[in-house]
């Protein structure tokens, strides 16, 4: 299997505070990982400083692209990162709470296109062709993400799952390879979370897109995982198949706290 | 029914406006025989006005907040009535004739004075809807729009003080500079937004004005710029009155491209990108959107429709001195955005009518017109805070939708 994201000796400072403490990480081509740890661990940091939003003090982010191209993507914006083929959904929802659903979507193939300003002016051929195209492949991922009976509506207005859903579909509508899920069940019932399970590995199979995912829903995370990351306190504890994370002494510690009688 | 509690409420309303309006409306000192005249029927005036008038206010109120808890359960799912005149073709298309045949009669059938009321009302629509752009769809609070609009009035007087050029050749010239200046002031303010950001345009807005107050070589200072040439048709020569309604039919093309272009780029896909900016900067980026570009683009587009409006203004006055570019001509156009409904095209159109017309009609009652027009604000924004139309974004059909639609239906009918 080839790695598509390699993740080396990450850290992150915020002032005195090591949010990030010498992180290293890996995700293979087709995997689904998931990234779990107590609340305040830094999942959600790791996450901003691999899509740009922070830059983080040191390491390196190596980003392997399907044409066999090896970049470091330390330190660049967010749009550059999504452009490369990382796409992320948010913890907590960052939608375009007044536009609507499908244009959420259409956001999303923004860096795939082209038209400027006198495209839009001059309603030329090509712009046309561009809009129908952005339209039609929006609709296309509204329907993977079961929400096109909701094209027209605005997005504020959708039942907080399909706010998630919606969230998942705009990711995918930027054509990354590799996508970023940010607790994505939260604030989800099991019948909201059985859907989410199964869109998950969908996306996987079907779409050939790799995922990585931060989730505190330790069903979820154990149904769907290749392999599982555990950080605590900006440091990695444990690594390896739910099996192994189940029984181990450092991740059960860091969850329930140690045996005062041991 | 009226409750006793609502009379009673009214009433103490009424005798707290007849004492605040006591010192105005009821003494009046006479300075000449040394009097004093009290004029205690403006008293009962006052009284019995606002008396009924609280009822109404509570009415209102009251159906506000029905609405808006309506609002809220998603029951609203009628379209408000503009919105169905404007998409209804059997509305629409009789409302356009007409309009034309009034804009095209207009400048012959009313007095040169109407005519020159219009042109300015349309100078400010399309101003109104080059800010359109920046704060309705972009979501940048620009306070300092007026100096785009200085800078496109300077740069025709000048260049034709100069070097003599005429009104068409500086039109495009005054764009192009007034885009450039939307630049300049775009990339400090890259980082900044909302409050800081309107602080820093409304001091790039002072600035430039002040530049042209003192810069005396540059721009002969307060003293402006007289003898402008209006704009010319071929050479031919033409009478004030002509002239006068020319100028109207040129801006009336231009607002018309204005209304266009406006239109066509904020459904496009730097339109979007330009709405996801102002709903939410992080997830924008994290979509692949380029910030820096779409704030530019955005600052720089709207200024392109001040400059121009500028080199109107300065073709139309024939004069321009700094006066004309104070902070309350931004504030005015500002309003104009707000009071018709951000990124709304006949909001802003609208509202710029209003807001220069009223002014200039209520002039008949006097001293109390800037009254009127400030309670008239007041009662916008707390009855319709969204503005007078407000945005409906576009709606997309696809067939395999449509479908999915009714087949959900009929499994829900059987």
């Amino acid at each position: 299997m080839e790695t598509i994201l390699n993740v080396k000796e990450l850290t992150m400072d915020f002032g005195g505070l090591r949010a990030l403490d010498h992180l290293d990480m890996d995700v293979n081509q087709g995997e689904i990982v998931a990234l779990i740890g107590p609340n305040g661990a830094g999942k959600t940091t790791f996450f901003n400083c691999i899509t740009g939003i922070y830059a983080p003090t040191k390491g390196d982010i190596l980003l392997m692209s399907p044409d066999g191209k090896c970049q470091r993507i330390n330190g660049l914006k967010p749009n550059h990162v999504t452009e490369k083929g990382m796409a992320r959904t948010f913890q907590n929802i960052h939608l375009f709470p007044n536009m609507t659903v499908l244009e959420n979507v259409m956001i999303g193939r923004h860096c795939r296109t082209v038209s400027g300003i006198a495209g839009a002016i001059f309603r030329t051929g090509k712009t046309l062709e561009e809009e129908k195209q952005v339209a039609e492949r929006s609709y296309t991922l509204l329907e993977k993400v079961g929400l096109e009976s909701f094209v027209n509506a605005l997005a504020k207005n959708l039942p907080y799952g399909a706010q998630r859903r919606l969230e998942i579909a705009r990711a995918m509508a930027t054509e990354p390879f590799l996508l970023l899920l940010d607790e994505p069940a939260a604030g989800m019932n099991p019948l909201e979370t059985n859907e989410l399970d199964e869109l998950i590995v969908d996306i996987r199979d079907k779409e050939h897109i790799s995922i990585l995912l931060i989730e505190h829903d330790m069903k979820l995370v154990m149904s769907l995982s290749d392999r599982i990351f555990v950080m605590d306190y900006g440091k990695k504890i444990a690594q390896g198949t739910p099996d192994e994370i189940r029984n181990n002494p450092a991740v059960i510690k860091a969850y329930l706290g140690e045996d005062i009688d041991a | 029914m009226i409750k006793f509690s609502e009379i009673k409420n009214s009433f103490l309303i009424s005798l707290w406006f007849m004492f605040l309006t006591f010192p105005i409306m009821v003494i009046r000192v006479n300075t000449i025989e040394n009097t004093i005249e009290w004029r205690w029927n403006n008293m009962i005036f006052m009284g019995v006005g606002s008396f009924f008038l609280s009822f109404l206010w509570r009415y209102l109120i009251e159906r506000k907040e029905a609405g808006k808890k309506k609002d809220e359960i998603g029951e609203t799912t009628e379209i408000p009535l503009t919105q169905r005149i404007l998409e209804d073709r059997r509305f629409y298309v009789p409302g356009l004739i007409v309009l034309s045949v009034l804009i095209v009669v207009f400048p012959f059938v009313f007095s040169s004075y109407q005519v020159n009321v219009m042109t300015t009302a349309l100078i400010y629509v399309m101003l109104g809807l080059g800010l359109n752009i920046v704060v309705g769809l972009a979501g940048l609070l620009d306070l300092g729009y007026v100096a785009f609009y200085a800078v496109g009035a300077y740069s025709y007087a000048l260049l034709n003080y100069h070097y003599g050029l005429g009104f068409w050749a500086v039109l495009p010239i005054g764009a192009v500079l007034g885009a450039l200046a939307g630049i300049l002031l775009g990339f400090p303010v890259l980082r900044l937004r909302g409050d800081y950001l309107a602080i820093v345009t409304l001091g790039f807005g002072e600035i430039i004005r002040l530049i042209l107050e003192n810069y005396n070589e540059f721009s002969f200072g307060p003293s402006g710029i007289a003898n402008i040439p209006r704009p010319g048709f071929f050479g031919v020569e033409m009478s004030l009155n002509t002239a006068i309604i020319y100028v109207y039919f040129v801006l009336i093309a231009l607002t018309l491209f204005t209304i266009f272009v406006v239109n066509r780029l904020q459904d496009s896909r730097i339109g979007r990108a330009w709405i996801a900016l102002r709903e939410d900067e992080i997830a924008c980026q994290a979509m692949g959107i380029d910030k820096t570009k779409t704030k530019l683009t955005a600052f720089a587009l709207g200024a392109t429709w001040a400059g121009m409006g500028g080199v109107l203004f300065a073709a139309k006055t024939t004069f321009i001195n700094p006066a004309s570019f104070t902070f309350m001509e931004s504030a005015m156009i500002l309003s104009m955005v707000v009071l018709g409904g951000m990124g709304s095209v006949a909001g802003v159109i609208i509202g710029a009518l209003i807001l220069i017309l009223l002014p200039e009609y209520l002039r008949g009652v006097g001293e109390y017109r800037m009254l009127f027009f400030g309670a008239a604000l007041v009662l916008m924004m707390v009855f319709r805070p969204q503005g007078l139309i407000s945005r409906v974004r576009r709606t997309y059909k696809f067939e395999g939708c449509k479908d999915a639609r009714m087949q959900e239906l009929r499994v829900k009918g059987e």
